[in-house]
């Protein structure tokens, strides 16, 4: 039993961290509908350059401070850049945007700050987790505070859409640009403070996954292990990301300790995408997506 | 009568605009007026470029060359949201609500370009945040007694029929308390009760709050009963101006409905 419960917790907290990526989508797709293909690009870019400034001895926050300011001009870059001339042409040219968006952000990064492997070191032990070792459950305490940030995270965020009349504004964008404009909302200060907020996530995921992995050219590809998260969840919403977060980790856990061993082992790298699969072909609009109601 | 006595009735000023799509000319020289208080409404077979005279209006689209100047102001080459800070509010040919949010939300949306507590102090329900937020509620909640539709007013509007949903976009241009109102087609598919309903509420919103409207509508019963002035375009074209008995009696407006006789 305690054991099931360490697979358990382990996947849960596993699963934070994909949610952590899957967020990020979720808000551009939600305020511009545009599928970002170059969100693994910004969590790779500004692991990069966090962790570059850390090497040059500049201290942990003022890296991630100027990380940030770093993200939100190129907020503003993409939406003069790449956003305003695409305006109104259809989702799949700002989808081909993007693609290439990601190219150009992979380059750049390894450009500036060079192709090497860095190792990350925010100062938190990857050690088991004391008083729950005592209890007999093996947890990373990494794994734990990983969890505790992205709570917080996802808390301001809410607020930030439910609470504030930016955030509202962004909601209604996602609904209907043009009336969204006709009430008196800017389309292009929309655009650069969903991108800012990608940015930021990108930069915290880009932490995290740093930490865990190395920040190296692989890290922009966690974004495939998002893609399941984001088909469970549906594809707008912040809280499905969440929640399918959770499912996804905790099942791949649960499948490659239990049912790995009837089947050769190696489920946990692919049974997020059975699930994704599976809800494909019964609920394509995943667990919290809108369904496109139509009338005929 | 002089031009100065003149000018002081004008609320938007059209000025000669010309607006191409590609090698199709929306419009083609229009010159014309809104006055202050009045209804307005502008008729046409399909294709005249009505609602593309709305969306120069509201910025969706800007003119070249030509020039719309409201209350004075150039609003030629100045985007829709803009546009809608400075009083002029639209509702859509193909209603163009928030789908996931519920009536009062959308129609408190409407309010969007008075709201100006600054980015952070917004929706934080402290000082300023606060008296802001009654006075933005209360406006809200006239357009929503006046429109007589507080049974749905938690209801999201993308499970409204059709008729209700033309009624809440309204409610939300009208939230705005705009000096100028454009409505594309504000009764297009309804039934005649519907219809009906509407005329009462435009004629209300300009007895009510003084608003200047200016319609866009098919039903030619609806257009002669409600409208102080009608202008007609055809082929991106004005073809008449006047009162509505002028117009029933215009002969190239006849004509361009009916066809022309002789053949």
């Amino acid at each position: 039993m305690l054991f099931f419960l360490e697979v358990i917790l382990s996947g849960l907290l596993a699963g934070v961290m994909y949610s952590l990526v899957a967020i990020g989508f979720v808000l551009i797709l939600k305020a511009s509908g545009v599928f970002n293909f170059a969100q693994g690009a910004m969590v790779l870019f500004a692991a990069l350059t966090f962790v570059c400034l850390l090497e040059k001895a500049i201290p942990f926050w003022a890296a991630f401070f100027i990380t940030l300011a770093v993200m939100i001009v190129l907020a503003v870059a993409i939406e003069r850049i790449v956003l305003r001339p695409l305006v109104a042409k259809p989702p799949i040219i700002l989808f081909m945007a993007t693609i290439g968006l990601a190219f150009f952000l992979e380059g750049l990064g390894q450009g500036i700050w060079g192709a090497d492997v860095h190792g990350l070191n925010i100062g938190i032990p990857d050690d088991p987790f004391e008083w729950l070792m005592n209890k007999g459950i093996l947890i990373s305490q990494f794994d734990l505070v990983a969890a505790f940030i992205a709570a917080i995270l996802v808390t301001v965020l809410v607020l930030f859409f439910h609470k504030t009349a930016t955030g509202t504004a962004l909601m209604a964008v996602s609904d209907d640009p043009e009336a969204a404009q006709s009430v008196g909302i800017s389309l292009r200060w929309i655009w650069v403070i969903t991108w800012s907020i990608s940015g930021f996530v990108a930069l915290v995921a880009g932490i995290m996954w740093g930490t865990r992995l190395g920040v190296q050219y692989s890290l922009s590809l966690i974004v495939l292990k998002a893609l399941p998260v984001l088909i469970l969840g549906g594809f707008e919403s912040i809280a499905g990301a969440i929640i399918a977060g959770l499912i996804i980790g905790a099942s791949e856990k649960l499948a490659d300790v239990y049912i790995g061993p009837y089947v050769g082992g190696g489920l946990e790298n692919f049974f997020p995408y059975f699930l994704a699969m599976v809800f494909l072909c019964f609920r394509p609009y995943g667990l919290f997506g809108r369904e496109a109601i139509e009338r005929v | 009568m002089s031009m100065n006595v003149d000018r002081d009735h004008i609320l938007v000023e059209v000025e000669d605009i010309h607006i191409t799509f590609g090698g199709l000319k929306a419009l083609n020289g229009i010159c014309m007026n809104i006055n202050k208080g009045e209804i307005l409404a502008t008729i046409g077979p399909n294709g005249a470029g009505k609602t593309t005279l709305i969306n120069a209006i509201n910025g969706v689209c800007h003119p070249n060359p030509g020039r719309i100047v409201f209350e004075g102001k150039d609003l030629t080459n100045m985007r829709p949201h803009h546009v809608a800070s400075l009083g002029i509010a639209r509702t859509f040919q193909n209603v163009a609500l928030f789908k996931g949010m519920s009536v009062l939300d959308n129609i408190t949306m409407g309010r969007h370009s008075k709201i100006k507590s600054g980015f952070f102090s917004q929706g934080l329900y402290w000082g300023l945040g606060q008296k802001m937020e009654i006075e933005h509620r209360e406006a809200v909640e006239i357009v929503i007694e006046w429109l007589e539709i507080q049974n749905i007013r938690e209801t999201p509007t993308g499970a409204l029929p059709y008729g209700l949903q033309k009624k809440v976009e309204l409610g939300r241009a009208l939230a705005a308390e705009p000096k100028l109102l454009l409505l594309d087609e504000p009764m297009a598919g309804m039934s005649l009760e519907e219809k009906e309903d509407i005329a009462r509420f435009i004629l209300d919103a300009r007895e009510e709050f003084g608003t200047t409207i200016c319609l866009i509508e098919h039903d030619m019963g609806v257009v002669m009963d409600v409208s102080n002035r009608i202008v007609v375009l055809e082929f991106g074209e004005k073809i008449a101006e006047g009162t509505p008995e002028e117009i029933r009696n215009n002969q190239r407006v006849i004509n361009a409905y009916l066809g022309t006789d002789g053949h």
